[in-house]
């Protein structure tokens, strides 16, 4: 019994991180694109945006 | 056109690339959004982009262009988004740096395209909360189940009710929207039980789990939301994607146009700033923007999107032109006639929204299966309750309990189900035959059809003609011939230079095209033509002599004239299509706006019988809603912006992707393929998605009608809940896979791969 004090707590724990793991990556538009980012993966360099080359 | 930009002279090019560059940045400056830091947001479309090397050239490139802050591809929607740093600087840097690169950049069709799609990324996020709870509810109830103490069950029900509610509260909201708006018209969708189904699951749960220490049906009600999530999104993903495939096709209506102004001058003006009286100029390659009548210069007009005649018609001053019509040949100026909003266009899209609302009575099946379902439901569980009243002599909590838990178990996860999986699966194997789905209630209305209406130009035929006889001999004058077409866009000229495979004759001085007539030009100092028999005639040496059949002419001065008759050529499968419709006991019509001749011709060839020619829209429109009134269920097959209004009154609708924007829009379904077997080949999935459909809501009752006597007769508890429930769904969708095993073979092609040539249609060309 004392044992799921711990335990329980700890899974949900870790679900809701998971699950707020998920909203951040959607909000921050990284499900957009799906083909792309397999695509550019490959690619051999980051490209270099204007602004942080200034 | 942009592709034959290269064909035209010089000046007509110039000229249409200034109109194009300044029609498009007019409309990215209209579709980009400021930011508050001064910088200007640009979305747009990029058709060519279609690999990750693509991606990497075009950020690349930008990126050395001045004054863009941030660039970024999307490869999944083919576009762009483009910061600039100055909201006041012109974008026409970026297209230009992007079309250097080869991607031509288009506006964005749709306000709401740009801004991204919360819905679904509202119902995504829904789904992730609602599984999150589901895996732990679940987790905790097998504890349950499996014999855990007093004191365990109480906590453990605790929790799950922790996690419910607010999953309840927050993955319910679809469901719970549709169902009030649903209730608000009086009317019952399958959201209504759904939603009552699990507000009084959770409720019951609740007062069981604080108050009595019964059973507790916390995971009932949020792995239904879970399931039926899942259908939902899945229908929305569906939907969305068929939505922005139809939006990615190139558009074609214009949406400003070149006004001459009192000095001569040249300026673009959107379609909104074009008032009657002004003077338009319309170069070869584009759309007539307005409504007007040809003010100066002699051009060939092809109308055949517009009223569907196929053959080009040549236009001088004093024609009328609609709006939608491309010049061919000339440069010419029109003066406006009509406000954008009075034209013939906008009067066919009234038409085209009228007949659209007709439309929106269509009931989809699962609307029609909840509107006896759900009463019946209710009428189950309140006759359960009377019942355990009656039998308990007044138990209040016993009676209520044996209700709810009928309300619980009879709550459609399946027929929730039943639908959208096999709609998704279905839409998969549509566009894996090249046609797309606008949405799911045009599939089983497709399923649904009694005949087919057919447009004859675009829709029956290609709109490339072919050649039939050639009279040219081969060698040089056929070189020449090729060379003097190439010079044209004219359907016909480009069709005969398709059609001449030696290579194009270099060397001809002073050549140039004559709009109405032909082209023209010196070969060795001698003139050669090509175009209107009578014209080039003109220069051969055996004077007028005219083949009976019509079609082009080409001369070298002094040599004899050679005939070239101009075929029209049927779609590949047309034939097959019909043939296969008429096998189906569906019969078959074609409702044309081109004359009786053309019409008959194309019809004796694919083999209908009934023929209405000479249409206008209005006529078309009327047609399809005396059949409708009759009961008919009629399928409209058509492209041009003369069938848009016939296509929104159709029971259903389709059109080819070479269709008329209007046309486009207004059909429910839209396909990419040239082979017209995908028409047949659509509706034969459609017919196995119904018969699918109805399997499921089969299984559905079925398992109800194993479900609801058990718990009329109280035995319920929430393991057999929950079993009853995931293995009721999990068979559904199981059924729904079985469109993807089946028929994948014997889906009908078109057997012969050689066009069917129409002969000699275009009398009047050239």
């Amino acid at each position: 019994m004392t044992s799921l004090v711990v335990l329980i707590p700890v899974a949900l724990g870790l679900g809701i991180l998971g699950l707020a793991a998920f909203f951040w990556s959607l909000t921050s538009d990284q499900y957009d694109d799906l083909d792309g980012a397999a695509a550019r993966i490959l690619e051999a360099d980051d490209i270099i945006s204007p602004s942080s080359q200034s | 056109m942009s592709c034959c930009a290269g064909s035209l002279p010089a000046q007509l090019a110039a000229e249409q690339i200034l109109n194009k560059e300044n029609q498009l940045v007019q409309e990215l400056r209209a579709q980009s959004r400021l930011l508050t830091d001064g910088s200007a947001l640009y979305t747009v479309s990029i058709p060519a982009i279609h690999c990750g090397q693509c991606i990497s050239t075009i950020e690349r490139r930008l990126a050395q262009v001045e004054g863009i802050k941030s660039a970024r591809a999307n490869l999944s929607l083919k576009r762009a988004t483009i910061t600039l740093a100055d909201g006041t600087q012109s974008p026409l840097k970026f297209v230009q740096a992007l079309e250097n690169a080869g991607f031509a950049v288009h506006t964005l069709d749709d306000e709401t395209i740009i801004s991204g799609d919360p819905e679904f990324k509202n119902l995504v996020r829904s789904l992730a909360v609602a599984g999150f709870a589901t895996a732990n509810i679940m987790l905790l109830s097998v504890a349950v189940w499996s014999g855990a103490g007093p004191a365990t069950t109480e906590v453990f029900h605790y929790l799950s009710s922790i996690i419910a509610v607010p999953t309840v509260a927050y993955s319910g909201r679809p469901f719970f929207h549709s169902a009030a708006a649903a209730l608000k018209h009086r009317r019952v969708n399958m959201d209504v039980p759904i939603s009552l189904g699990v507000i009084l699951a959770t409720a019951m749960s609740l007062y069981e789990s604080f108050l009595g220490g019964g059973h507790a049906y916390f995971d009932a009600a949020v792995s239904l939301l879970f399931f039926l999530l899942i259908g939902r999104t899945l229908d929305h993903l569906m939907r969305s994607k068929a939505r922005d495939a139809v939006g990615r096709l190139a558009r074609l209506s214009a949406k400003g146009g070149l006004v001459v102004l009192a000095d001569g001058s040249l300026s673009y003006l959107p379609i909104e700033g074009i008032h009657p009286g002004m003077i338009v100029r319309v170069v070869a390659g584009e759309r007539v923007p307005v409504d007007g009548i040809v003010f100066d210069g002699v051009s060939d007009v092809d109308r055949a999107l517009v009223t569907g005649e196929s053959a080009p018609t040549v236009v001088t001053k004093g024609s009328s032109l609609e709006a939608g019509i491309l010049n061919l040949t000339g440069s010419i100026d029109i003066e406006v006639v009509r406000e954008a909003k009075d034209s013939f266009l906008a009067e066919v899209l009234q038409m085209m929204q009228a007949a659209e609302n007709g439309h929106g009575q269509y009931v989809r099946l699962a609307d029609r299966v909840a509107k006896l379902y759900a009463p019946f439901v209710h009428v189950v569980a309140l006759a359960s309750f009377l019942g355990w009243m009656g039998a308990t002599s007044g138990n209040w909590h016993e009676a209520i309990t044996v209700a709810i838990s009928v309300l619980i178990i009879t709550c459609p996860c399946a027929l929730g189900l039943a639908v959208p999986v096999a709609h998704v699966i279905a839409a998969s194997r549509l566009s894996s035959i090249g046609v797309l789905m606008k949405d799911g209630s045009a599939l089983e209305r497709l399923a649904e059809i009694d005949s087919v209406a057919f447009d004859k130009t675009g829709t029956l035929t290609s709109n490339q003609a072919t050649i039939g006889m050639n009279e040219i001999p081969s060698g040089k004058l056929s070189r020449i011939a090729k060379a003097l077409a190439l010079r044209s866009i004219h359907p016909a000229a480009q069709s005969l230079a398709g059609g001449i495979s030696e290579q194009p004759y270099v060397g001809i001085k002073l050549l140039h095209e004559i709009p109405g007539f032909g082209v023209e030009g010196y070969v060795d100092g001698r003139l050669a033509r090509l175009g209107r028999q009578s014209w080039a005639s003109e220069v051969a040496a055996n004077g007028q002599r005219q083949l009976a059949g019509g079609g082009l002419g080409f001369a070298w001065s002094r040599s004899s004239l050679y005939h070239v008759q101009l075929n029209e050529e049927l779609r590949v499968g047309a034939r097959e299509t019909v043939q296969a419709f008429t096998d189906a006991q569906i019969s078959n019509i074609i409702l044309s706006g081109d004359s009786a001749i053309a019409v008959a011709k194309v019809a004796a060839i694919v083999g209908i019988v009934s023929v209405k020619f000479g249409l206008r829209p209005g006529d078309k429109l009327a047609y399809l809603k005396t059949q409708a009134d009759l009961g008919r269920k009629a399928l409209m097959v058509g492209d041009g912006l003369n069938d848009a209004p016939a296509l929104a009154a159709a029971h259903v609708s389709m059109a080819p992707a070479s269709a008329s924007d209007t046309g486009r829009m207004a059909a429910d379904f839209v396909f990419t393929s040239d082979n017209l077997m995908s028409v047949y080949n659509a509706y034969n999935i459609a017919c196995r998605t119904q018969s699918i459909v109805k399997q499921n809501f089969g299984l559905a009752i079925a398992y109800n009608l194993l479900a609801v006597p058990l718990a009329v007769a109280g035995a319920l508890n929430p393991l057999i809940a929950a079993i009853a429930m995931s293995s009721s769904s999990i068979l559904v969708v199981g059924n729904s896979m079985r469109l993807y095993l089946a028929g994948r073979t014997d889906e009908k092609r078109s057997q012969s791969q050689s066009p069917i040539i129409v002969p000699n249609i275009w009398k009047k060309a050239a």
